[in-house]
């Protein structure tokens, strides 16, 4: 009986376990590298994601199961998202591999620190219990923090790390005074327990609701939703492009798990309360992202305030409190992962040794350059405006669809209006590359691996905008096989 | 029963102070001095709680290992007082009020019938507080406790990649190296027939 529960934790932890064991494997790998062999520990990461990849498909049973204590879930919106964050750091390496190695950062640190990063997102994904929520965050933001500080010369970088770990460290209190709170006010630290607490009603009310507001700032916090948006446009533009790839777009699934966790699966009792503080923070989220962006020249800073409003409109599919809800915003989040990733890659790769093409000047007359890479950051840019037949607008849609059918109709508007407002920034960009000359006459010669990743990226945000379907069924089938 | 609680408000009220004086004492190594007297005190509290590992392992870790190592980086470094204490008074009152407001709200909610906890009952002599805790560390909280050790190990090695340099020109040996040399690396053995006559002092001139 004990040893049987045993075997189901680790069978249950095994993705874990096993990219542990990798992380360690390409840290000791890379110190018998030169640096003319250090592509193996690129290599040897990329099959981690794929061993990992392989061991949660075969793991993989359509029902929820607790593993040790209660404090781990192995559900299929863990199996899912965990999926997709394979998938998505796989392609943050494919398209940062020349960018580092050209910035003196291809060391074996910076790949073990990665998949250290992406075990704290597997932990976040999986957490049952506030202790291994808390824990797979600090895990995350422990490696971000040291990603961004990498490139240790440049004054920027560093300034960023050093903004992004302090106010890390605040929010990191925050949450936890708030979990504290809520510990007290129900004796438990398992989410279900306290789910259940709740519903026998026996927690004093006014210690829940100080505690959920720190929670909530905690969470809106990682997010970068407003009020707590000041370190995202800082970091993304100091840290180096590459490291922005990674900050901006793989963890924000383990943040949506976070919040999936935390408010529906743990606080559900206490919906009333936390959709008035999303309101007011979807609401900020998506005026001063979006009028904030108009004013930038920087594309990261721009990207940044774009990523703000984007958060945004998440919070709307989980402020309508429905199952239909969380789905959306399920489907928006993979569709702002896949459009983060396109539009840092093409950064990238217009980057080269000593020249940074982050600016708005830089993408001028892209379309004489190249009307290939032009085309795809022409999907790229209507996708985050929310233009038909894109992804992005069909993310859009059906998270304002879910708020619509919840009742918040002025709500539905404002945001419309807003995201019009949106569109002015994405599309002066498009009017960049194909009606300005060319300020840049560098070739781009992008590597044949990310030349066809890119292209697969750029292309999968029409085809998905076409036939959402298949994306829209996965969420569903995750979502409504793990929330009772 | 009685004394216990004179010997809680006497802890408490100098921890008050304690951390009151952290941060408003000028002088850096002050501060941490009295961060270490706060610490003592909380230790003292948790033993009042019936907490002995926690409130031993606070003294040793917190007093022992950190606070003496920030006491050094305190000396060691030359911190401009001054330059860091600019801005304080203009942030002062915003943020005075925004202190005052939370303490108040604190106070409001965090009183003691919100939470409805009679006191734990006391344990016998042979309660062993550190057996049970490690008992619990290694069982029901064993996978937290692993991510602490992972936790640990990324600081480790971001400590590393952010610090270590090899610069040019640095005169340090490999240690490696010099264990593997041979006395063929260091000195070469010329043979030289040797001299058969010494020239006299004055000829050469």
């Amino acid at each position: 009986m004990m040893n049987n529960a045993i075997t189901y934790d680790l069978i249950a932890a095994l993705p874990e376990i096993f990219v542990l064991c990798m992380a360690m494997v390409v840290l000791l790998v890379s110190l018998f590298l030169s640096a003319r062999t250090l592509y193996v520990s690129y290599i040897l990461t990329q099959v981690t994601l794929l061993g990992a990849a392989f061991i949660t498909v075969s793991t993989h049973i359509p029902a929820v199961g607790y593993a040790f204590n209660g404090m781990f879930v192995d559900d299929p919106l863990s199996d899912i998202l965990k999926l997709m964050i394979y998938l998505g750091t796989s392609m943050v390496l494919v398209y940062s591999r020349s960018y580092i190695a050209l910035r003196g950062m291809y060391r074996g640190e910076f790949f073990a620190l990665v998949l250290f990063a992406m075990l704290g997102m597997m932990i976040m994904v999986s957490g049952q219990h506030f202790l291994t929520l808390y824990m797979g965050l600090e895990l995350l933001s422990l490696c971000l923090y040291s990603l961004v500080a990498l490139d240790r010369d440049n004054p920027r970088s560093t300034e960023a790390a050093m903004k992004y770990f302090v106010l890390g460290a605040l929010a990191s209190g925050m949450l936890l005074y708030g979990m504290s709170m809520i510990y007290g006010a129900t004796g438990a630290l398992e989410l279900s327990q306290i789910n259940a607490a709740l519903f026998n009603g026996m927690a004093d009310r006014s210690v829940l609701i100080l505690g959920l507001v720190f929670v909530v700032a905690g969470v809106a916090f990682k997010l970068g939703a407003v009020p707590f948006q000041m370190w995202l446009p800082d970091v993304y533009h100091g840290a180096p492009t590459a490291v922005t790839l990674l900050v901006g777009s793989v963890p924000k699934f383990a943040a949506f798990a976070f919040v999936i966790r935390l408010l529906i699966q743990g606080l559900q009792v206490l919906t009333v309360d936390w959709q008035g503080m999303l309101i007011v923070m979807a609401v900020l989220s998506i005026s001063i992202g979006n009028i904030t962006a108009i004013a930038q020249t920087n594309l990261k800073r721009m990207l940044a305030y774009s990523t703000i409003s984007h958060i945004g409109f998440l919070l709307f599919g989980f402020l309508s409190g429905s199952m239909n809800g969380y789905i959306s915003s399920m489907f928006y989040i993979s569709a702002y992962v896949l459009m983060t990733l396109g539009g840092f890659g093409m950064i990238l790769l217009l980057s080269r040794k000593g020249f940074e093409a982050e600016n708005l000047d830089d993408f001028k007359g892209l379309n004489q350059r190249s009307p290939w890479y032009a085309f795809l950051m022409l999907l790229l840019m209507f996708s985050m405006a929310g233009v038909p037949p894109t992804l992005g607008f069909y993310a859009k849609f059906t998270v304002l669809q879910a708020a619509l059918q919840a009742g918040f109709v002025s709500l539905v508007i404002f945001a419309v209006l807003m995201a019009a407002v949106g569109a002015f920034y994405y599309l002066r960009i498009v009017k960049l590359m194909y009606f300005d000359e060319p300020q840049d006459h560098a070739p781009i010669t992008p590597s044949p691996d990310m030349a066809l990743v890119l292209g697969i990226n750029g292309m999968a945000i029409l085809i998905l905008g076409l036939m959402p379907q298949r994306l829209m069924e996965l969420c569903a089938y995750a979502i409504a096989h793990s929330l009772q | 029963m009685i004394f216990q609680d004179y010997v809680f408000y006497a802890l408490a009220a100098i921890l008050l102070f304690a951390g009151l004086r952290v941060i408003t004492t000028r002088n850096p190594v002050q501060a941490a001095l009295f961060l270490v007297l706060a610490f003592f005190t909380a230790a003292g509290i948790w033993l009042l709680l019936e907490a002995e590992f926690l409130a031993i392992v606070l003294v040793l870790v917190y007093v022992g290992a950190v606070m003496v190592l920030f006491l050094f980086v305190v000396m060691m470094l030359d911190i401009n007082l001054d330059k860091l204490r600019e801005g304080f008074w203009d942030y002062a009152p915003l943020a005075g009020f925004v202190g005052v407001l939370m303490a108040l709200e604190m106070v409001m909610v965090l009183g003691s019938k919100h939470f409805g906890y009679s006191a734990p009952e006391k344990h016998g002599a042979d309660y062993s507080n550190t057996a049970e805790l490690g008992r619990l560390l290694y069982t029901d909280y064993v996978y937290p406790f692993e991510i602490a050790s992972v936790v640990l190990l990324v600081a480790i090695i971001a400590a590393i990649a952010l610090t270590l340099r090899r610069r040019a020109g640095t005169k340090h040996n490999d240690p490696a190296k010099q264990v593997r040399v041979k006395r063929a690396d260091r000195i070469r053995m010329v043979s030289m027939p040797a001299e058969k006559d010494e020239p006299a002092e004055g000829e050469q001139k």
